[in-house]
This record gives structure tokens, C-alpha cells and sequence, in this order.
């Protein structure tokens, strides 16, 4: 690890202020006179808005203060000199407060001395305590508005009223900005300190403008049209506004006009300069272009989503990168993913010409831009882009030469990163191989699904391109499909089977299935599998048959030993582990399954136990295309048996249809009871509970005990023929209490917890008495999905529904606030090479990474079990 | 009115303040320099129990789930 010097730099603080009339006059080149911006012959006008001092922008020209050329001349301010003081519509807010705390005779702050060195003392020590003082100052502009009479002078304050965001009345007449600044200007500095303002740096005074900066040209740019006329930026056509008018403000002052006409121009000059800095202030009507639209000045500029910051700042448009709709290819395998031809003909990679590929990159020119494995554009070594036509294509290509570099199209094998926002955590951003294919969609493996965490209702995912070979190495190393299979989260698998996959192989290996020669070649036709072993069996006229075990051993490899409870798993007290009667124990030996059955817990993403094994002992390679034998497997299998549901499915006999019924009405009678000896008195109340809270105990924990029960009843007459029972106990989709809901009763309605009691007074709709307490007066679904719901019960199964909802809704925004929180506390820290985790200065913040210093992925889990398996698979005996 | 060492809580580790040359083997170890280690305040609880000064070394050792025993080790600042 290197040396990280001792004394790290750190910005030690950051100063704002306002900016003085006499800075503004330092940092300006020049002071812009004349409103105009070019000459006849397009030159720009000596003291004009254009002149050479504030930077240029035309090529050829040299900046007449640094000197430079445009691109390197950062350009300089001028500065415009204000007939008449202007509010700066900035501190509107600052000039209002500071008019009313402030006395209008003496300018003393509105408050006695003892009072001001109190807030003096307070505003120092939040400062010290690292706080912003806002606070404190806002309390004192509070109090200092409060006073009446001023301390000082004894004048008598009155009442500063705001009408337009510039123009302030007191006691009937309207303050000139001169006034205002007049005023500011004789407030002591020891009362600007007070109202939390530093007198070296911004004094009051200064929010009313003197002198105006004027931007350099190179923050407005004219744009030259294609007609030749210039189009002069909006910034330029509001100073030419502000120009004009200071200009005729100046003369009919000069001239003696009345004083009304003066008054208008000042107006008119305020108007100017409010819109240059904001040209949506409320009151304010927008400054607008001739054709009508509202002109961009400088606050647009900053403001808002495409602003500056948000816009151009922190966000960023990317190029090489392409967008559409991804839809499901179980046919391809997970490190790739399917790109349209659309996509693969506009998108390159370049590709240096050396000795040893010119050939074949002259083949890729010679194709051309549209002929799929073409090329787009060829750079000559002189670092010309010559773009690939079908004009050109053959001429180009026998030019092509060592040196160049050609931006070919992409082809089946390139690397590239494939993201689904939002993106959470690593897996969201992978890097596959291409493969190109017809149609318009991305394709991916529905195994990647669960990382990504999308599915294929219309999700949309972004693909980059990577440019440089070092980049495509590292994204190859590092960030491919299949070196993720395993999380770091949880240290197992995240990528693995999902519906169909699981169900698939559980119907395969469920049962001792005979499959014929032809069946089970068809099965293993997408794997690697040449030969078949020994058959399990033999038919009647002595056709070899094999079973479902031995079809999903060909794709396991030699030498893994395995065992471990299913998710049809009973959770028996004790386990019989080998000698499980419902087949729910997994035994692999030597890559040979014994017994058991593959579900979610074999194979699923997230539990997988042998997809787990298979990348930790054999590799992610192995991993991988585990994962794509096993899906194409599964996917034969789910199609050799069919699996398909429908409404029939949910049918239970009339004998259980009775059961159920009678089981209800039993729990509606005993909730009936329940009620009567609450109201009777006789209910006794549960520690800690109050006896309203313990009745609704009671009734809820009654009424769910017959919900499960009825799903017990259902449960009974639904076997693993039952494909919706299938796909619940393998783990696949669903779970029994939908099935439940479906076939037998949905349940109580919650919401927050409670049985539902909102609605109208003393019940929850009028189809009930006051105070009923009754089952189906508070939200209690009788009927199943099936059978259908009756219209109070609809309207609380809506009800419940809804809290859902919105629990989602709020739930996916605070998490998605506290994990970017997280993400930016953390985003620096870093494992260094000694297994400590240091952050950007090299401090210590972990000495061993998760105090053992362990990498979850690779670590099985850490249990003792594992060193039991070791020791048994390198000594071959059983150790406890 | 303490009644009890603070030490002897089960959920506040094993704090002790390190000599010289332990110091020396740690900062050594990791190649770094006093600064770089984490801090802990004076007016922390522990470290005015074990009378740890300003610009010492405090040595924690904590039990872990996974590791059995981990070792971290705080500056001692104002």
C-alpha cells in the first residue's frame, strides 16, 4: 500500500458575500456604454456589449485582455454604471426584513444594546458549535420588529408594507431605492454584525445596486444562423435592454424632465434589472422575446431540473449507450444478452488497425454502415473521421492502413454493461456478451431476472458499450454475469431458477418417472450430455427407461456430495434426513442424485443450495453453465408434463364446501359469544390490555384460527396433482394462503393491524347496527375469491387492499431516501490490500474488514457444518 | 452516584491503554500514523473510567460472532 502523507488537505472553509460597487469596478475591463453589439462589417463595438475585453467567441479573434483565442479565453466581466440605485430582486427578502428592523430616522437596529450583545453572544457560539445561526438571527429580526419606538432616537417606527417584489411602501408613500439605500448605508457595523451579517464582506447597502456587472461573452454566446444573421443569447438582449434605458434615464435627468417621467424610467430601470437576475418573480410580468416567449436570464438558468445544477452538473447524458424494452430468451445463457440489429449497426467499438487485423477490418469497411457486421466511421491516423457510406465503402476500404482506427459494429461476443434503475446494488449494473438478434427488444435469460429485479411487462433496461480494451477487460473480470452469481449480501446465490424452472424440475424429479431413450435425449438436447448411463429400469417389452434423478444427474458434475432438506420439507421434530418418506431430503452422491426432490431450495435464486456449491467448488464458469443446463432442463421438462391452471382448479367437493361453511358460521357463533360476555362484563381483561383491546384479540385470533382452518380443509382435497399447489410447495409461485383465498375463505381485512373500524359513527357502513362488533360488520371476508365476494365484503377487501398500496408507496420512498443516505456515508470507504477499510485520507475505519475479514461469497456460509462435510468428503467417514 | 465499573457491563468491551511498542507494531503494521486511526473523545465515559490522556492510544477488544475476538484501537482526542 502506498505512503498517504499525514496531513491531509481539507477545504477548510468557504466564505460568501456580496459583492461591493467598488469590487464590481475592480474585476470589471471595462464599462459597456453602448448598446450596441457589432458593427456594420460584424465587428464587435469598442465599449459595447460584444467588446473583444470581455472575451471572445469567434474564431480568429484575440481576446483584447488575456490575449487568448476563443476555447481558452475564460472570458471578463464589464460593468454597467446605474443611473439611479436598483433593488437586486436576489435580496428582496433581506431588504424587507432589514427595512423593518432597522429605524427609518437613524438606522440603528431595533434593539437595546444589551439585547444586541446578547444575540451577538448566541449567533457565536452556534457558529462554534458548527450550526448554521439562522435560527437565532431570524429571532432577532423578529424582535427588533416588535419595537414600536426606536431605542436611539425616539422616532417612531412605521409600518414597511410590500406590494411588488421591489417596491416598498411606508406610511403611504413608496420608498425610492436611493432611500433604501441611504438608510442601509448609515447602519452602524456593529448592528450589521447583529443581524448576523459581516460588514467586511456584505454590507446591507450592497443589495441595492450602483453598478452592475455585466457577464463575460462567453457565459452568452451570439449563435452565427444559417442565413448568416446573428442571434444574440438572451442574457445580451436583457443587458441591451438595461443599457438603453439607463441611457434614456440619464438624458431626460440631464434634460430636466418632470419628475414623473423620471419616476416611469426608474421603473422601468428596476423592471430591466429584476428580470436580468430572475424573470420569474412573482408580481413581475416575464420579460419575453418577439416571437412571445419568456426569456431564460439568470436564475432560469440555475433553476430547476434542467438547470445548471441539476441538469448539467450532476446529471449527465451518456453516450454509447442504447435503451429499449427486454423481454425473456430462456435460449441464450446468462452471461449474454440479446441485442437488436438496430441497435448493433448504430452502436461501434474502435478498433486500432494493426498488421495483424487489417485484413479483416478492410472486410468490415468494405461491408459498410448497413450491411450488419460493418463499420460507421474510419479515422485516419492524422485523427480525420471519415464516416462509412455505401458510396465510399469500397474506396475506403482499400485505403484502410496501419494506424487507423475503424469503429466497427458491434458483434456476437462483445462485451457490454447492461443496468435496470433503479440500480441498488451491484447486480444492477452486469456486463454481458452480445449477441445479435432480429426483432427490437433486448433479450436476457429469465434467470437474471432476480438481481436486476426485473420482469418482462414492459421494463425497460439500458445497454453502454464499452470503448477500451482495458475497460472490456476489467468489466470482463469483474463485473460479467456469472462472477455474480453469488451475493455479497448473504454470500449465496442471487441468480438462479424462477417459476417455470423450479416447477420444472420438480416435476421431473419427483417421482420415480420413466422416460424413454427419445424422451430423455430430447431433455438433455440443449446440454453438453453425449451419453446416457445405465437405465433405472426396463419396460414391459424391454425398452431401457430411465427416471428424472438420473436425467438431472447428467448435468451435475462428478465428485459433489451434497445433502439437505428440500422446501416440501415438513420440518419433522426429528429429522430422518436419508430415510424421509415424502422424499423431501436432497442426497447427492459423486454427482449422482440418491433421492429427493429439486425445488426452490436446490435451485432457486436466493436459496439454491447446489447452485451455491457448484460456483463456490467448481467455479463461476461452471456456475454459469450449470444455471443454463439446468433452466434449459427445466423448461424441457415443465413442457414433457404441462403445467397449466385455471378456474377449475380452485373447485373443492360440495361435502368440503359444506366443512368450510359450517366452520365459518361455528367461529361467527363463537365470536358471538365472545361479544356477549364482553357486554355482559364478564370478558376478563388480558394483562396489560385494556377490554376493548383484549375483545379484539380475541375475536381476531378466532377468526383467524378458522381462516386457517378452512384452508386446511381446502388444503386437503388440493394434492400435488393441483398444479397451483405445485408451484407453492416447490417453492415456484405462490403460496398456500392464495390458494386458500382462492378455494376456501379470504380472511380478515386489516388495516394497521386492527380489524377495520373507520366509516361512519359507531360503525363502519350503514348496512350494520351501532356498535356491532360482529364479524362481518368489521371487515371478516367470508367467501372465497372463487365464489365471490358480496358487497360489504368487496367494499372492505377494497379497503385493505389499499393500505397495501400505500404502504408499498411509502415504504419504496423512505427506504429509497435512507439507502441513498447510506450510499453516500459509504461510497469512499475501501478494502485496501492489508484487508483494512480505509476511507479517501487513509483513516482507519475498520482493521479487518467485518471484524473476521472474511469475503461472504466465499465463505459457505460460515457454519460448522461445513468443516463436518469437509472432513467426510477428504476421510470418507461420518464425523459429529 | 456510579455503582459499578463500567468495564465490568457486558455490552462495553475491553478497553486498555496501549504501550509504546505496541502502538509502535500496529502503526507499523497498517503503515499508517497516529492520525489515521480512529478517534475517540476524552470526555468519553470509558476512556475518563481507564484515565486514558489526550494523544494516548486506547486498545478495544470486542467479541465478534464471526472472528471470536477483533481488536480496534482509538486515539484518544479533546
Amino acid at each position: 500500500m502506498k505512503e498517504i502523507p499525514s496531513i491531509p488537505k481539507r477545504v477548510g472553509a468557504i466564505k460568501f458575500g456580496l459583492l461591493s460597487p467598488r469590487e464590481v469596478r475592480k474585476m470589471s475591463v471595462t464599462a459597456v456604454i453602448t448598446a450596441d453589439t457589432y458593427d456594420d462589417d460584424g465587428y464587435p463595438i469598442d465599449m459595447g456589449l460584444m467588446d473583444l475585453r470581455l472575451g471572445v467567441i469567434d474564431p480568429g479573434l484575440k481576446c483584447k485582455t488575456c490575449g487568448s483565442r476563443a476555447g481558452e479565453c475564460p472570458g471578463h466581466f464589464g460593468h454597467i454604471e446605474l443611473v439611479a440605485p436598483t433593488i437586486h430582486v436576489g435580496f428582496n427578502r433581506t431588504i424587507r426584513k432589514l427595512l423593518r428592523s432597522v429605524c427609518h430616522n437613524c438606522s440603528r437596529l431595533l434593539l437595546a444594546s444589551e439585547k444586541k450583545a446578547e444575540f451577538l453572544q448566541q449567533i457565536g457560539s452556534t457558529k462554534d458549535m458548527g450550526h448554521m445561526p439562522d435560527d437565532v438571527i431570524n429571532d432577532v429580526f423578529k424582535e427588533a420588529r416588535k419595537t414600536k419606538v426606536c431605542p436611539y432616537c425616539n422616532a417612531e417606527q412605521k409600518e414597511v408594507k410590500v406590494e411588488k417584489p421591489t417596491d416598498y411602501i411606508e406610511d403611504g408613500h413608496k420608498l425610492s431605492p436611493t432611500e433604501i439605500r441611504d438608510r442601509f448605508e448609515s447602519i452602524p457595523d456593529e448592528d450589521v454584525r447583529v443581524l448576523g451579517m459581516d460588514p467586511d464582506s456584505a454590507r446591507p447597502e450592497w443589495m441595492v445596486l450602483t453598478v452592475l456587472p455585466v457577464p463575460p461573452v462567453t457565459v452568452r454566446p451570439s449563435i452565427t444562423l444559417e442565413s448568416g444573421q446573428r442571434s444574440e443569447d438572451d442574457l445580451t438582449h436583457k443587458l441591451v435592454d438595461i443599457i438603453r434605458i439607463n441611457q434614456r434615464f440619464q438624458e431626460n435627468r440631464d434634460a430636466g424632465a418632470p419628475q414623473l417621467i423620471i419616476e416611469d424610467l426608474w421603473e422601468l430601470l428596476q423592471y430591466h434589472a429584476t428580470t436580468f437576475f430572475d424573470n420569474e418573480v412573482s408580481g413581475v410580468p416575464p420579460a419575453r422575446h418577439r416571437s412571445g416567449r419568456p426569456l431564460k436570464t439568470l436564475t432560469q438558468r440555475l433553476k430547476g431540473k434542467e438547470g445548471r445544477f441539476r441538469g448539467s452538473l450532476s446529471g449527465k447524458r451518456v453516450n454509447f449507450s442504447a435503451r429499449t424494452v427486454v423481454s425473456p430468451d430462456p435460449n441464450i445463457s446468462i452471461n449474454e444478452v440479446g441485442v437488436p440489429f438496430a441497435i448493433a449497426k448504430h452502436m461501434t467499438i474502435p478498433v486500432r488497425v494493426t498488421s495483424r487485423n487489417l485484413e479483416m477490418l478492410r472486410m468490415y469497411v468494405g461491408r459498410g454502415n448497413e450491411v450488419h457486421p460493418g463499420a460507421n466511421y474510419a479515422i485516419r491516423d492524422d485523427g480525420r473521421r471519415i464516416r462509412v457510406t455505401e458510396l465510399n465503402k469500397e474506396e475506403l476500404a482499400e485505403k484502410v492502413e496501419v494506424g487507423w482506427t475503424i469503429e466497427r459494429q458491434l458483434i456476437d461476443g462483445d462485451i457490454v454493461l447492461f443496468n435496470r434503475q433503479p440500480s441498488l446494488h451491484k447486480m444492477s449494473i452486469m456486463a454481458h456478451r452480445i449477441k445479435v438478434l432480429p426483432f427490437k427488444t433486448f433479450r436476457l435469460n429469465p434467470a437474471v431476472c432476480p438481481p436486476y429485479n426485473a420482469d418482462f411487462d414492459g421494463d425497460e433496461m439500458n445497454m453502454h458499450v464499452l470503448q477500451t480494451e482495458e475497460s472490456r477487460a476489467e468489466a470482463s473480470i469483474l463485473m460479467q454475469v456469472q462472477e455474480n452469481i453469488l451475493s455479497p449480501r448473504f454470500g449465496g446465490p442471487i441468480i438462479g431458477g424462477i417459476h417455470d424452472h423450479i416447477s420444472g424440475l420438480f416435476l421431473l424429479t419427483r417421482n420415480e418417472n420413466s422416460i424413454t431413450k427419445n424422451a430423455a435425449l430430447e431433455l438433455l438436447r440443449k446440454s453438453e450430455v453425449r451419453e446416457l448411463p445405465e437405465p433405472s429400469s426396463y419396460s414391459e417389452d424391454g425398452e431401457p427407461l430411465w427416471n428424472g434423478k438420473q436425467i438431472f444427474s447428467q448435468i451435475l458434475p462428478k465428485g459433489l456430495h451434497l445433502e439437505f432438506p428440500a422446501q416440501v420439507c415438513f420440518k419433522c421434530e426429528t429429522c430422518k434426513k436419508k430415510d424421509c418418506e415424502y422424499n423431501a431430503y436432497v442426497v447427492i452422491e459423486d454427482g449422482e442424485m440418491i433421492q429427493g426432490t429439486i425445488d426452490e431450495q436446490s435451485i432457486g435464486a436466493f436459496k439454491g443450495k447446489i447452485l451455491d456449491k457448484m460456483v463456490k467448488e467448481y467455479g463461476s464458469e461452471a456456475g454459469a453453465q450449470f444455471v443454463d443446463d439446468f433452466t434449459r432442463l427445466a423448461i424441457r421438462g415443465v413442457m414433457k408434463t404441462g403445467l397449466s391452471f385455471g378456474i377449475s382448479d380452485e373447485d373443492i367437493p360440495k361435502t368440503a364446501k359444506m366443512q368450510i361453511g359450517n366452520l365459518l358460521n361455528e367461529a361467527e357463533a363463537s365470536v358471538g359469544r365472545l361479544i356477549d360476555a364482553y357486554e355482559a362484563k364478564e370478558l376478563e381483561a388480558l394483562p396489560g390490555r385494556t377490554l376493548e383491546e383484549t375483545i379484539e384479540m380475541k375475536i381476531m385470533q378466532e377468526l383467524g384460527k378458522a381462516r386457517d382452518q378452512t384452508g386446511n380443509i381446502a388444503g386437503m382435497q388440493l394434492g400435488l396433482e393441483n398444479s397451483a399447489v405445485v408451484m407453492a410447495k416447490s417453492g415456484a409461485r405462490g403460496s398456500m394462503l392464495n390458494l386458500t383465498q382462492m378455494a376456501a375463505c379470504v380472511g380478515q381485512q386489516a388495516v394497521r393491524g386492527e380489524r377495520i373500524r373507520r366509516g361512519y359513527a359507531g360503525r363502519t357502513l350503514p348496512h350494520f347496527d351501532r356498535g356491532d362488533l360482529g364479524a362481518d360488520a368489521h371487515g371478516f371476508v367470508k367467501a372465497s375469491y372463487k365464489s365471490g365476494l358480496n358487497p360489504t365484503e368487496y367494499f372492505f377487501h377494497a379497503i385493505g387492499g389499499r393500505e397495501g398500496l400505500v404502504d408499498t408507496a411509502v415504504r419504496t420512498s423512505q427506504s429509497g431516501y435512507l439507502q441513498r443516505r447510506l450510499v453516500n456515508a459509504l461510497q469512499d470507504l475501501e478494502v485496501q490490500y492489508d484487508g483494512s477499510v480505509r476511507e479517501t485520507r487513509g483513516v482507519v475505519v475498520q482493521f479487518k474488514y467485518g471484524e473476521d475479514g472474511i469475503d461472504s461469497t466465499k465463505s459457505d456460509y460460515s457454519k460448522p457444518e461445513a468443516i463436518h462435510r469437509i472432513v467426510k468428503m477428504v476421510t470418507g467417514k461420518e464425523v459429529n | 452516584m456510579r455503582k459499578f465499573s463500567l468495564l465490568d457491563h457486558e455490552l462495553i468491551p475491553k478497553h486498555e491503554i496501549m504501550s509504546e511498542d505496541e502502538l509502535k507494531s500496529v502503526l507499523n503494521q497498517y503503515k499508517i500514523g497516529k492520525e489515521q486511526l480512529p478517534k475517540i473523545k476524552d470526555d468519553d465515559p470509558i476512556i475518563q473510567e481507564i484515565g486514558a490522556q489526550v494523544g494516548e492510544v486506547v486498545k478495544i477488544t470486542r467479541n465478534s460472532q464471526t472472528a471470536g475476538e477483533a481488536y480496534y484501537y482509538r486515539l484518544v482526542i479533546m
